[in-house]
């Protein structure tokens, strides 16, 4: 009996019992669909995360000014105007600092011919798109003469240009910010949320001197809301972290016992903790698809040991017409493949569609990866193949006689 | 053809049972069989007709003695060999009919000639062959469970004959027949014996039915107590 024939029986067998196949590819297609689903959700989270983390910059610490207080009453960090220029140009030279990026906040109306759009105004200096780790695209990054003559130049994000500009080209246009025209430099690379959940696309970076003097006019010049500072390496941020709290105490003149009037904070940690929730999350959703895949994995198993064994009497009479013990073996490992191979398949599809809809229902991002398709894939059809196999070898190496005789 | 068609000898068969002492379910059974013999073998329940039948079918292996076919001891045999003579030289018919329950009439005629290698057409062209033979013709699509009785032994016994076989095994095939079924299943027996020369062994309890045969073997206790032609009153 050639393999063609066998392979016609074993699909003809199928055929005939269709709730018998369908049940067996059932185990089959919820343990490959629960684990492709489970991981594709747990490795769309940590890329998000991992993206945002990344688009944070790197071995960053940033310096908040510190809060004002009349009496006891303590406004919130960053309200008093406690850090300069100067400070940032002090911790620049600081051993374990690699730059400084001090920067000057305001919220402001922008307009484009009749398109206008309310958005966040970064007054910042050369330092800060290396330091962000956020490149222009298109066009000129700010220089040290725009910041030394404030003159009216900007960079735009992504989402601002798209608020603008709609098809247009926006390096070289002018541009209105609180009324005032500024002409567009170059256009930010896309960075994408930040890890609050902030579209960080939607700003804009100005000469940080044209931010204090012309657009958000200042009460004290020279002072900067907070600074990024990046360390040389990873490894010196605490280093760094301490230097800059000596050097600002001692350049603001804290007696030993008052409260510092600024706050550091060490951005590789916070970094660091999100990376860890993101991975912990992903292992949990593994986890909880290697469970689906045990799970499924016993379906399988009992319906193909039920299944198989129940078949003990067909296999008597198949051999009492003369199949061989081998013809049996075939028949029922290419049962068992057909079942796997078809339930694997469909697991994957329903996994993938499922994914998606979560993703799309729960606005989150989903990534698929080949490989854990392909070991959630291997461990069910294995799974299935063996305890599809194991039962008709041993109907098979039965005497007829006895294999006839099973009720 | 070297020595005679089925030769048995001090054929016994002790069944491992957890009672110690059980007596066997067959012993010293020494008897041959020619090509072209009709022959009924009966006894109560339990006398080791069933065994003998299983074992002269290569359906179940003796533990003592020897068995001979066409002069060739089979318990040198290997599996494949034995599935081989099961399949081109023997057809089996049971009780129970024993089709398989999710195929057709005509799969299930066809399904030796499957484990023959015959070719697809071969396979569908043979089986429709048979299936007119036993008067079956128009049921070849359809599924077993949806025969009578009678239908399905008539289906079992083109699936017997499907490769020509030289031996035919019948364990019980009337048991879940009504007597006029029975009578014109035996009478399809008796045909197939006198047209073709097909061995037929046939196991029964019922007296009507052994009468159809030529020879008669009667087992008691696992031994052969009668072995003798049958002997047929007037014009039966």
């Amino acid at each position: 009996m050639n393999v063609g024939s066998i392979l016609r029986e074993a699909a003809r067998s199928l055929g005939a019992n269709k709730l018998r196949t369908g049940l067996t590819m059932l185990g089959m297609v919820i343990g490959v669909a629960a684990v492709v689903l489970m991981l594709a959700v747990g490795t769309g989270a940590q890329n998000q995360v991992n993206r945002a983390v990344s688009s944070m910059g790197s071995n960053l610490l940033v310096i908040l000014s510190g809060s004002t207080s009349t009496g006891t009453l303590r406004m919130g960090s960053g309200n008093a105007p406690t850090l300069t220029t100067g400070d940032a140009e002090a911790i620049a030279r600081l051993p374990n600092v690699q730059a400084v990026a001090p920067t000057f906040p305001g919220g402001a109306q922008v307009a484009y011919g009749i398109n206008n759009w309310g958005t966040q105004v970064l007054g910042v200096t050369p330092e800060y798109t290396s330091v962000r780790d956020w490149p222009v695209e298109a066009g000129e990054a700010i220089s040290e003469t725009d910041v030394r003559s404030a003159t009216r130049v900007a960079l735009l994000g992504a989402t601002v240009v798209e608020k603008l500009f709609d098809t247009e080209d926006p390096v070289g246009k002018t541009i209105r910010i609180r009324g005032q025209p500024f002409q567009v430099l170059g256009v930010l690379k896309k960075k994408g949320q930040s890890l609050d959940g902030r579209d960080q696309d939607d700003s804009i970076l100005v000469p940080i001197t044209t931010a204090q003097s012309k657009l958000f006019g200042n009460r004290f010049p020279g002072t900067v809301r907070f600074m990024f500072v990046q360390a040389v390496s990873q490894s010196a941020t605490s280093a760094a972290e301490h230097d800059i709290t000596l050097l600002l105490r001692q350049r603001h003149r804290i007696q030993p016992d008052a409260d510092d009037d600024f706050t550091v904070r060490n951005l590789t940690q916070v970094a660091e903790a999100a990376s860890q929730t993101a991975r912990i999350l992903s292992l949990m959703l593994g986890a909880i698809g290697s469970i689906s895949l045990v799970v499924g994995g016993i379906g399988i198993m009992n319906i193909m040991l039920v299944s198989v064994t129940e078949r003990t009497r067909e296999i008597g009479i198949r051999m009492a017409i003369g199949a061989r013990q081998r013809d049996v073996l075939l028949q029922f490992l290419l049962e068992a493949l057909m079942i796997c191979i078809v339930g694997g398949l469909i697991g994957i599809a329903f996994g993938v569609a499922g994914a998606f809809a979560v993703g799309k229902a729960m606005q989150i991002e989903v990534a698929f990866s080949a490989s854990v398709m392909l070991i959630a894939f291997a461990v069910s059809a294995a799974t299935g193949i063996f305890f599809g196999f194991w039962p008709a070898r041993r109907a098979a190496s039965l005497r007829p006689v006895e294999a006839l005789r099973y009720e | 053809m070297a020595g005679r068609f089925i030769e048995v000898e001090n054929l016994g068969k002790q069944y491992e049972t957890s009672v110690p002492g059980t007596p066997p379910a067959l012993q010293s059974v020494t008897l041959a069989i020619e090509q072209g013999e009709f022959v009924a073998v009966m006894g109560p329940s339990g006398s080791g007709k069933s065994t003998f039948m299983n074992i002269v079918g290569l359906l179940d292996s003796p533990t003592s003695g020897a068995y001979r076919l066409n002069g060739e001891d089979v318990a040198g045999f290997s599996t494949d060999e034995l599935a081989h003579v099961r399949n081109r030289v023997f057809g089996f018919v049971f009780q129970g009919f024993n089709l398989l329950k999710r195929i057709t009439a005509a799969e299930n005629v066809a399904l030796p000639m499957v484990y023959s290698g015959t070719a697809g057409a071969e396979r569908r062209r043979r089986a429709q062959e048979l299936l007119d033979k036993m008067g079956l013709g128009a049921y070849g699509a359809a599924m077993p469970n949806r025969l009578s009785g009678g239908q399905q032994q008539r289906v079992a016994i083109a699936r017997a004959l499907a490769n020509h076989p030289q031996l035919i095994l019948a364990d019980e095939p009337t048991g879940n027949l009504d007597t006029q079924t029975s009578g014109e299943i035996m009478g399809l027996f008796t045909e197939l014996n006198r047209e073709t020369g097909v061995t037929i062994l046939l196991v029964t309890h019922e007296n009507d039915i052994a009468r159809y045969a030529n020879r008669l073997i009667r087992f008691k206790d696992g031994r052969v107590v009668h072995d003798g032609a049958v002997v047929h009153e007037g014009a039966a």
